[in-house]
């Protein structure tokens, strides 16, 4: 059904740190090969190694660059999938009951066998999390790794999304929002977690912490310079000779 | 928003359809017998023809029954249910009016209701969309809808409430247009609101890939822009001004050369309705944002 349930007994989803994510886009890897193997139509590309490769990506990372006035400019990651939103305007859409979200952990997943490929979906989705495979012709959107964070066949450290099992920075974090005192709570809590888009009131349940203010930054140096400079002050030889004769010459 | 074919073709084509469809069935022009079947043959074709080249853009037509299911949320839902019971309807009359002369008062109120509730719930399906402030608007509907009730009036010969219909769908467009040209900022996104960075002048330093992807060619499409402002003066002229004082000379050649320019002027005008659509997700690429690209 693409009514949205009345109400959701958790909240699954993944609390991102812009502050420690190094942009080394191991998270877009790690998706893209789980979701090639197990659930639904594997992740398809289009002329992967020729002139114009194109493909379906659950998870990709951008980069942006703020620039504070009195300050030198940063770089911050920023990785971006479904948000699993408790007001999902891509569900509500849907025509054939393909998109839905569900009761029991507030996952949003689209039902593939009867999607038809319209797109309406993911152009109600304000983040661009939903793209449609070009070979199935069915839409994709991240599951939150749903066959592995129930998957008893693995072991208890595997048992959550490829993106979060796969992060060498730790910058993502999987968990339940409904419930305060979890770890992905207490984080958002203690970082001043911020929701994307807030003005479009889909109520994201991902959370983005923001990076910590560098307050205390080190004034800008060349790490280069000190090897640059000249290592012989008093020359002596023909190189010494050269260099006043060069030095007293006019112009 | 890209601009694909089969939806405009779609969305004029069943628009002109139903509009005609919404005439007919009240009786204007009060058809009978071959000549009814003739009236109702090109409303049926316009609509349904219509209706076919929307499943062009569909990654599993095959499926497309299901579509039928979700009318309870769905606006795209409700306008295939809406579409096939105004076809019935539309049907109905026909039968009436081509086999046994009779003038079908009954259900023709009814089928011109449902024609323009078709229309309507298919200008929903974009108008219901927060993402795309452009089209987020009571004036989609109305733009929609008048468009239908100018096209069909056109096409069923009421010459006389044809040009008013047709001036009157032009100054809707105008208003949707002037209204729609600074919704996106004025509804504050802006990739401060997208990305939540602060503390300076954000912008975009790098894309996620290298190449292009889906939700480049769906929705931040930019080719055609430069060239928006000649197009609409075109869509204006031929869509409607053109049109109705054709409509004024009421001959029989400026009826057809009326319904000629105002197909190719609805066209033009529906290729900008998308093309000119912004999406909210274009800011996350460095798109949209005031002064940016």
């Amino acid at each position: 059904m693409t009514a949205l349930p009345d109400r959701v007994e958790k909240k699954l989803g993944l609390v991102i740190d812009l502050d420690t994510c190094v942009g080394c886009h191991a998270c877009v890897v790690a998706c893209k090969g789980w979701n090639d193997q197990g659930y639904g139509a594997p992740l398809s590309d289009q002329d992967p190694y020729g002139a114009a490769p194109s493909g379906t990506f659950l998870n990709r990372v951008h980069s942006y660059e703020i620039t504070p006035p009195d300050a030198p400019a940063q770089i911050v990651h920023f990785p971006k999938s479904c948000l699993h939103c408790d007001d999902a305007p891509c569900v509500t859409v849907c025509p054939t009951g393909a998109s839905y979200k569900r009761r029991e952990d507030g996952i949003v997943l689209v039902n593939e066998s009867a999607c038809i490929g319209c797109g309406l979906c993911a152009w109600a989705c304000p983040y661009g999390a939903r793209e449609m495979d070009a070979d199935a012709g069915v839409m994709k959107k991240c599951t939150l790794c749903v066959d592995r964070i129930y998957n008893e066949t693995l072991p208890e450290e595997d048992r959550q999304p490829a993106c979060v099992r796969t992060c060498p920075a730790g910058a993502r974090h999987f968990g339940d929002l409904s419930d305060p005192g979890s770890e992905v709570s207490q984080l958002v809590a203690a970082r001043g977690g911020l929701d994307l888009m807030p003005e479009m009131g889909t109520k994201p349940v991902n959370a983005y912490l923001p990076p910590r203010p560098k307050a205390d930054a080190a004034p800008e140096f060349d790490v280069l310079a000190p090897f640059l400079e000249p290592v012989a002050e008093d020359a002596g030889g023909f190189l010494g000779w050269l260099d006043r004769t060069l030095s007293k010459m006019p112009g | 928003m890209h601009p694909a074919p089969s939806l405009i073709l779609f969305t004029t084509l069943s628009g002109l359809g139903f509009g005609l469809l919404a005439f007919l069935c009240l009786g204007l022009p009060d058809a009978r017998g071959l000549t009814a079947v003739l009236w109702f043959g090109a409303g049926f074709a316009l609509a349904g023809g219509g209706l076919l080249a929307s499943t062009a853009h569909l990654g599993n037509p095959q499926r497309a029954w299901r579509a039928f299911t979700q009318w309870q949320t769905s606006w795209l839902s409700r306008e295939a249910w809406l579409s096939v019971m105004a076809l019935a309807a539309a049907g109905g009359v026909a039968l009436g009016r081509v086999f046994f002369d009779l003038p079908m008062t009954g259900l023709g109120p009814v089928a011109t209701g449902l024609a323009l509730a078709t229309v309507a719930s298919t200008a929903m399906i974009y108008a219901q969309l927060k993402t795309v402030p452009r089209w987020n608007h009571w004036t989609t509907p109305a733009l929609f809808l008048s468009m239908a009730l100018a096209g069909g009036a056109l096409l069923a010969g009421q010459m006389t409430v044809a040009p008013v219909l047709l001036l009157l769908a032009g100054a809707v467009q105008l208003l949707a247009w002037r209204t729609g040209d600074g919704r996106f900022a004025a509804r504050g996104h802006g990739l401060a609101s997208a990305t939540r960075l602060e503390g300076g002048r954000v912008r975009s330093f790098a894309p996620p890939h290298t190449g292009s992807n889906y939700l480049l060619r769906e929705m931040v499409h930019q080719v055609g822009r430069r060239h928006a402002r000649k197009l609409r003066s075109l869509a204006l002229i031929f869509g409607f001004l053109a049109p109705a004082l054709l409509c004024l000379t009421a001959h029989p050649l400026a009826l057809v050369l009326a319904v000629l320019s105002h197909a190719g002027g609805a066209m033009a005008g529906r290729w900008l309705f998308f093309a000119e659509a912004e999406h909210v997700v274009g800011l996350y690429y460095g798109y949209h944002e005031a002064g940016a690209r």
